[in-house]
């Protein structure tokens, strides 16, 4: 009953909450930015515990194809997210002048 | 009821990683934090490694851990401002909003257990390995990649331009680090060659073992983030004409081949029959040099000027 | 008989790391953490790394573990450098 599939899979969901928590109440921008980044380890998580069919069969590709993909967009989308907050914060820096 | 030791080390292993997620975003001291989060893809790739993904084990080294970690850092050291406190709403008000996620996470961990426990399935998985052999390629996520969801990944790297291009629309480069030490430039000049060595078998055994486009691309740029952190402004990328060229190459390749499968075959990007494997290596070189200086770009995190800038300048005019 | 000579380097080289581990969360100051980190990692590492090619059997997995040790030591020791440098730098302008 208990598998490593289900393990996975719900640590996966509760690092999404985790995240999603974070991204809403976080403090700082660049903590939110880490929230996002920590649900979307949650997604992937999800995906490959889905994925799994134990330690002798072979995965299925697919959702691991699909977590590489999203892996590589995420660094950009932080990247993005990060010089979006520094442009912020530098025009703010300008209105108070 | 027995658990056997690799469910142990599942257990072990999700408590530690939830730990560790949990620490990096309720740390109050943000640099504390991203080191955690660096240690949280780490663990991430052990548990990749654990579920049966090297491919994925690989990407989430180099890049969840490596040029995320990279990228945050250097975001804490240039812009201060980001680690304040600010915007609406975040003064402990919403601890609905917490209870509302715990609520969620109970509905979808709920459907999970339901799911996995009494209605398990196969998904794609037996279509695919009946297909792999006509791919071109033998490493089943290549194949999934670069054949037969190929066209979730040329749109994925048109998503990449479009992120570096916001990057480098939104302002001048980061400024630059103080030319390296003797230990750092000892070190980078063992491990310069030693990455791109690396990325190149990685982009070329794609097609049989985990590697791909994505690992190599990552593994160059991760060359470049080194360069630059030792001094070198333009982290060894050529110049702004060759630098746009190679930032298109991987969607241009795409185009080209699906055109030329549209031509030939008549659908966009229908392989010719044979020439599967061919085509996916040099869609998958293009790419990697795109995704090289698509990540090294991110991470310099700007427009530079032609020369390269000394840390005490800050301005710089469009490349 | 190889896997009981496999298995306790691979204990011993955990051990390593577990030492390593504590002197980071008990040791007063940033020189000394670092110092226990790199020594116990070092180590740790290498019998490690000694322990999973004796289990493998390959001298070809052996070989590529062996030069996996010496890329982390050399890694680790240079940023362990740059880390202390950084570190003594701030505490001379304070």
């Amino acid at each position: 009953m208990l598998s490593s599939s289900l393990i996975f899979a719900l640590t996966g969901v509760a690092l999404f909450a985790l995240g999603l928590r974070g991204a809403l109440l976080h403090p700082a921008l660049l903590g939110r930015v880490l929230a996002i980044n920590v649900s979307g380890a949650g997604v992937f998580m999800l995906l490959v515990a889905l994925a799994y069919r134990g330690p002798a069969g072979n995965p299925d590709p697919l959702p691991h194809a699909l977590v590489l993909t999203g892996i590589v967009v995420a660094v950009s989308a932080t990247a993005l997210a990060l010089a979006m907050g520094r442009r912020l914060r530098q025009l703010e820096e300008q209105a108070d002048d | 009821m027995i658990i056997d030791a690799w469910l142990l080390l599942d257990l072990i292993l999700a408590l530690l990683v939830l730990a560790l997620g949990w620490a990096s975003l309720a740390s109050p001291d943000l640099k504390r934090g991203v080191t955690l989060f660096i240690a949280f893809g780490m663990l991430l790739a052990l548990i990749w490694a654990r579920l049966r993904a090297p491919d994925l084990a690989l990407a989430e080294a180099v890049i969840g851990a490596g040029l995320t970690g990279a990228l945050l850092l250097s975001a804490l050291r240039d812009d201060p401002g980001l680690e304040r406190p600010g915007g609406p709403g975040r003064d402990g008000s919403g601890w609905w909003l917490g209870l509302l996620t715990l609520a969620l996470a109970g509905v979808m961990g709920w459907a999970l257990t339901h799911a996995l426990v009494w209605h398990p399935n196969s998904g794609q998985a037996q279509a695919i390995a009946a297909a792999l052999p006509e791919s071109g390629v033998s490493n089943p996520v290549t194949a999934v990649l670069l054949n037969f969801r190929a066209y979730d990944t040329f749109l994925e790297l048109a998503v990449l331009l479009v992120a570096v291009l916001g990057i480098l629309a939104l302002g001048p480069a980061r400024p630059a680090y103080r030319p390296a030490g003797p230990v750092l430039a000892g070190l980078s000049r063992w491990l310069l060659p030693l990455l791109v060595v690396t990325a190149g078998y990685l982009l070329w055994v794609g097609a049989h073992a985990p590697g791909g486009a994505f690992q190599a691309g990552a593994l160059l740029a991760a060359a470049a983030v080194l360069l630059r952190l030792a001094g070198q402004a333009d982290a060894g990328l050529p110049g702004p004409a060759a630098r746009r060229w190679l930032l298109v190459a991987g969607v241009a390749a795409f185009i080209a081949v699906g055109l030329a499968g549209l031509l030939g075959s008549g659908a966009f990007l229908q392989y010719p029959a044979g020439w599967a494997g061919s085509l996916i290596l040099l869609i998958e070189s293009a790419a990697t040099l795109s995704i090289a200086v698509t990540l090294a770009l991110a991470f310099i995190g700007g427009r530079q000027s032609e020369i390269p800038v000394s840390p005490v300048e800050k301005e710089s005019t469009p490349c | 008989m190889n896997d009981v000579i496999g298995l306790s380097l691979v204990f011993i080289g955990v051990g390593f790391f577990l030492a390593g581990s504590i002197g980071l969360l008990r040791l007063p100051d940033l020189l000394s953490r670092l110092h226990a980190l790199t020594k116990a990692d070092n180590l740790g590492l290498g019998l490690l790394a000694l322990g999973l090619g004796i289990l493998a059997g390959d001298w070809l997995i052996g070989l590529k573990l062996f030069l996996i040790w010496l890329l982390v030591m050399g890694a680790g020791a240079a940023a362990a450098h740059l880390i202390a440098g950084q570190a003594l730098r701030r505490e001379d302008s304070r």
